[in-house]
């Protein structure tokens, strides 16, 4: 088969634009994502859904040819192990090990060793399908197994959880020769706190503001990924305004963390004016979102149907001062920055990610653009409004930090226009509709270009208004082991402004 | 570097007054007097996420920003626990996180404050306990002052941080400077 064979056979899912859903036998599986991979395709998120009741269903969401598929594999038992494909797509090896630790179900890979689950549950207790863990389990410390680096002169160097910062919490376990890094190793997982689970036992008209919650710095794109999947379920159609102010949040959070992420690149390059430059812009962008939404980071600011508040005339001219200033200053900060020889000199080159590794290991979003991943779904795949606003992509071939600060940069200046136009051409009308809560069992999946890259939210309808699964998948999954390869041959004082460049989250990640 | 300096030069200070200790927040009273006469007006503080969604932690960190600057204040954030007087927790404590945070709470010499920002630091939040979470940090470490919000803006956490370490009303009378 190729191709076009499976999509003839696939219906089309709810939620997203042009997003499929096949389910395939277990002969197919391996097949189908054999073509997917062969056609360019990117692999979105890997999850399981399933519970007591249910046999589980392993679902894999790909994006190929400006088409999502969602590849659905049911099985008739948790015992046998089901095909893995982390040779095809090696971020999924990750997501393969995750659903084994939460859903109890297996793949045919050959790392067995837990991803999310460290101490906190015992392996024969499955978060999404037992009812309740065993009592009585003693919490302790597990012991992980660290692929170790041997030779003359190799010493490890351990990170972590607690970083020397005001960082989310994960470990690195660096080895190193002298100051050059050999190999680093990521264990992350510290603060999975059971996201998934607690969706399970919220309304499903209540689930955005849980959604919003999965990874604060990206509130908008999970709450709105959330709300499109809903919406699509239940055949909601939100008015233009809401979808023009939903459009309007999610690049004012682009632009937020932006803003963040510069003066902090600037700083851990031994720069501290970037950082207070930078800082005060994005100080003065969350007044101006609080002026004019009630909050300064948009936390609440969408609900099923559209938004919660409506954006006045004044409010709409009081930001578009702001966001005017910004792109302003922004421009004389990039020049700073640009001729600046200590910046060019820590930038350049390091925590390189070339262009051919990041297509092997399906580098997506913001740091897969700056290594010649020119993929948005704003463009690629896009939902209303971005059909009409039609942005304009950004992205570098050369794939250091650098290029993921340039892409910044570009983004920077690409959202205050975007931004600007969405407040000068804010349609009239209601911002919100009525939503009513789905039927038992219908599905559907959402899908948003966040600041990070693309967020998925898959979210399945239970009985009384409720949920029955809702996966949401953040693209540091995908980029947490781009992180690995980077620091490969650079230094360890390099490492924090690597690690900046990517700024993933940990929360988003861990779940 | 011209165009470095003009620019700092144009922007001018952008700090602003900071705002008074907000002592409602404080819920635990021991130890005042003592840990005023070891600190001073001096403060070394260490964050510890222990499985916040990353929001508070926004918010933390504009608490350096100029408008806010913290340091002017003689507030500073360190990179060890070992050196710090007040440990600033974020999130629902995970389970995973427990024992770090514990062990953390642990390394801080005596005496010691501890700050919960944010409504899952408070009460467990949206998450709430469960399988992987421990709920509120008071579940795990004894704390003096919370500071609810999702996420707290950096005026109620630094109302919060100076409730921590600002004299009492009720024993101001009797300190010594």
């Amino acid at each position: 088969m190729a191709l076009p064979d499976w999509f003839a056979r696939s219906t089309t899912l709810a939620g997203a634009p042009e997003l499929y859903s096949l389910t395939v036998s277990l002969a197919e599986w391996r097949s189908a994502i054999e073509n997917l991979a062969a056609a360019g395709g990117r692999l979105v998120a890997l999850w399981a859904s399933g519970d007591a009741i249910n046999a589980p269903t392993v679902r894999a969401a790909f994006l190929v040819q400006r088409l999502g598929l969602v590849l659905c594999l049911p099985l008739a038992d948790r015992q046998g192990a089901y095909p893995g494909i982390e040779d095809l797509f090696p971020a999924a090896g990750r997501m393969q090990r995750a659903v084994a630790d939460l859903s109890g179900v297996h793949a045919t890979a050959a790392d067995r060793r837990p991803w999310l689950r460290h101490a906190a549950w015992p392996e024969s207790f499955r978060p999404l399908v037992d009812p309740a863990p065993p009592s009585g389990a003693e919490l302790g410390i597990d012991a992980y197994e660290f692929v170790r680096v041997e030779g003359e002169g190799v010493h490890e160097i351990a990170v972590g959880p607690v970083h020397a910062g005001i960082i989310e919490p994960g470990h690195f376990r660096f080895s190193t020769v002298g100051e050059k890094v050999l190999k680093l190793e990521e264990r992350l997982g510290y603060v999975h706190k059971g996201i998934e689970r607690r969706f399970t036992e919220m309304p499903i008209l209540e689930g955005h503001r849980l959604a919003a919650r999965v990874s604060g710095d990206s509130a908008v794109a999970f709450s709105w990924a959330y709300c499109q999947a809903l919406e699509g379920i239940t055949a909601t159609v939100i008015p233009p305004r809401a979808a023009w102010l939903r459009a309007l949040y999610l690049e004012l959070e682009r632009i937020a963390n932006h803003l963040g992420d510069l003066g902090a690149l600037g700083n851990d390059a031994g720069f501290a004016f970037g950082l207070v430059q930078f800082s005060r812009l994005k100080e003065q962008l969350l007044r101006a979102n609080h002026e004019a939404l009630g909050e300064r980071y948009l936390m609440n600011a969408l609900v099923p149907g559209g938004t919660r508040r409506d954006l006045d005339r004044g409010a709409a001219s009081m930001v578009r001062r702001c966001l005017k200033e910004i792109a302003q200053e922004a421009l004389t900060l990039r020049t700073i920055f640009d001729e600046h020889e200590g910046l060019r000199d820590r930038f350049t080159g390091a925590g390189t990610v070339a262009p051919e590794l990041a297509a092997r290991l399906g580098v997506t979003g913001l740091a897969g653009r700056a290594s010649g991943q020119a993929f948005d779904l704003r463009q690629d795949l896009p939902c209303d409004p971005y059909v009409e606003l039609a942005p304009a992509k950004c992205g570098r071939t050369e794939g250091d930090v650098a290029a993921r600060v340039a892409v910044r940069f570009d983004e920077l200046a690409e959202s205050c226009r975007l931004a600007q136009h969405i407040l000068q051409k804010l349609p009239p009308g209601p911002h919100v509709v009525p939503v009513r809560a789905p039927g038992d069992g219908t599905i559907g999946a959402g899908l948003i270009e966040g600041w990070r890259g693309p967020v998925l939210v898959a979210l399945e309808a239970g009985p009384a208004g409720g949920i029955r699964r809702c996966h949401p998948h953040d693209p540091s999954w995908q980029n947490w082991p781009a992180l690995e390869y980077g620091i490969l041959g650079n230094i360890v004082p390099d490492f924090p402004l690597i690690n900046k460049s990517f700024n993933l989250s940990y929360s988003g990640h861990d779940l | 570097m011209l165009k470095t300096l003009r620019q700092i030069v144009a922007v001018g200070i952008a700090t602003e007054p900071p705002p008074k200790a907000e002592e409602s927040l404080r819920v635990r009273a021991a130890l005042h007097e003592q840990i005023l006469a070891v600190l001073g007006r001096a403060l070394c503080i260490r964050h510890i996420d222990a499985g916040s969604c990353n929001g508070c932690e926004l918010e933390i960190h504009a608490l350096n920003n100029p408008l806010y600057n913290l340091e002017g204040l003689g507030v500073r954030f360190v990179a060890s626990p070992r050196h710090a007087d007040l440990l600033l927790v974020s999130g629902p404590v995970s389970k995973h996180m427990e024992v770090a945070l514990r062990r953390t709470h642990e390394a801080t010499p005596d005496p010691k404050l501890v700050v919960a920002v944010g409504d899952c630091a408070c009460t467990g939040g949206i998450f709430g306990e469960g399988y992987a979470s421990c709920g509120r940090v008071s579940n795990v470490i004894p704390v003096d002052v919370t500071v609810p919000g999702c996420p707290p803006s950096p005026t109620r956490l630094l109302e919060g941080i100076l409730a921590a370490v600002a004299r009492s009303s009720a024993n101001s009378c009797t300190s010594s400077a």
